[in-house]
């Protein structure tokens, strides 16, 4: 799929160049946004050693497990077909948790567990159980306290205050994942 | 309402990095030493994203600079002044559950082309905040399980991204003014 859009990109940019006489412009702007690329990543990088050297300092005090026994309470009244003391209990907490951080490196593995785990509570090997999809929807809903990448984003092109969309991006979260779980409860009668 | 969502980011990020380093100093780690090992991390990670990055924002560069981003926003228009969003949101909306990358890469161009403090930079900086990679995160984890079936994962997955667009609107709307 995304070769796809990539390549209409490409062309398609090109294409367009021809009819409105700028291909010279676009093939300047070819190699400037290669560069525009690097210079990017370089921003990014500060904010990313800042934040990844900060989480793995919350790893190794236990703050990420603290906030797993937090959040178990919650996933235990949404999986009510998955056994409290299961290690899949305990890999779905640490993922969330690990993906609210924004640990998407750690969250990743975690969440892999996670599947694991479930898919041996499942009785059926060709579908995915009922718990797996509320899973791997509330993983798509991102749940995030701190939105590390846009905020990086943001401090590269020149905001003023790059952390302010943090509220807003927690509310339109809370409302994403309250969707997908309702929507899940709601079709997993009808396939 | 809109004081608490305000308030939240101002001083999440300084509450979060006191408290971390605070309760790692307390619960007796090497607050330094492991920091440094956690940000080394940062760098392989910006050096691993930098091929996908470069070659997203080479193909948005072109394809906005050649007139065809005008074009297709002028296509869009009736069905975006429809719903009463700005058109600029909606590439953004499309490619989010396809390309983390690609719509990241996207992000920087809209920041940069209509500044991140505009409406548009900070509604597309919480739509994209709020989202994740729909069909790469569902076909890493069922395929982690070797399970070909999605039964209604993408629908509903599908669903939560569309309430986090609508609701980023909405809610960028009313805390940041029109």
């Amino acid at each position: 799929m995304i070769n796809i859009v990539w390549l209409i990109l490409i062309l398609g940019g090109f294409l367009a160049a021809v009819f409105t006489g700028k291909v010279e412009e676009t093939t300047q702007a070819a190699f400037d946004s290669a560069k525009y690329a690097v210079e990017l990543g370089f921003s990014l990088m500060g904010i990313y050693i800042l934040w990844l050297g900060l989480m793995r300092v919350a790893q190794k005090s236990g703050l990420v497990k603290a906030f797993s026994a937090r959040i178990a309470p919650i996933l235990k009244m949404l999986f009510p077909d998955v056994p409290a003391s299961s290690s899949a209990m305990g890999a779905m907490c640490m993922n969330i948790v690990a993906n609210m951080l924004g640990l998407g490196n750690a969250a990743t593995p975690l969440g892999i567990n996670a599947m694991k785990e479930l898919n041996k509570l499942n009785r059926d090997n060709t579908a995915p159980s009922d718990a797996m999809c509320l899973f791997l929807v509330i993983n798509t809903a991102s749940i995030q306290l701190i939105p590390t990448t846009v905020i990086a984003l943001r401090s590269a092109a020149g905001s003023a205050n790059p952390a302010e969309i943090v509220g807003t991006t927690l509310a339109a979260t809370l409302c994403s994942a309250l969707t997908g779980i309702t929507a899940s409860k709601i079709l997993k009668r009808f396939y | 309402m809109i004081n608490i969502l305000q308030g939240i980011s101002a001083f999440a990020i300084p509450v979060f990095i006191v408290f971390v380093l605070g309760y790692g100093f307390y619960k007796g780690v090497p607050v330094y030493e492991e920091f440094i090992e956690g940000a080394k991390e940062g760098f392989t990670t910006v050096v691993r994203i930098l091929p996908y990055l470069t070659a997203m924002l080479v193909a948005i560069g072109v394809f906005r600079t050649s007139g065809a981003m005008e074009l297709l926003i002028s296509v869009l228009a009736p069905v975006t002044g429809w719903l009463g969003i700005s058109p600029e949101l909606l590439p953004l909306a499309l490619l989010r559950p396809m390309s983390g990358s690609a719509s990241a890469g996207l992000l920087a161009e809209l920041l940069k082309t209509n500044g991140p403090d505009s409406i548009i930079g900070r509604t597309a900086s919480t739509m994209m905040g709020s989202t994740e990679t729909t069909f790469y995160t569902i076909s890493v984890y069922l395929g982690s399980v070797g399970i070909k079936k999605t039964r209604y994962i993408l629908a509903a997955g599908l669903m939560a991204d569309l309430a986090a667009f609508a609701a980023s609107i909405a809610i960028c709307k009313l805390v940041f003014g029109s």
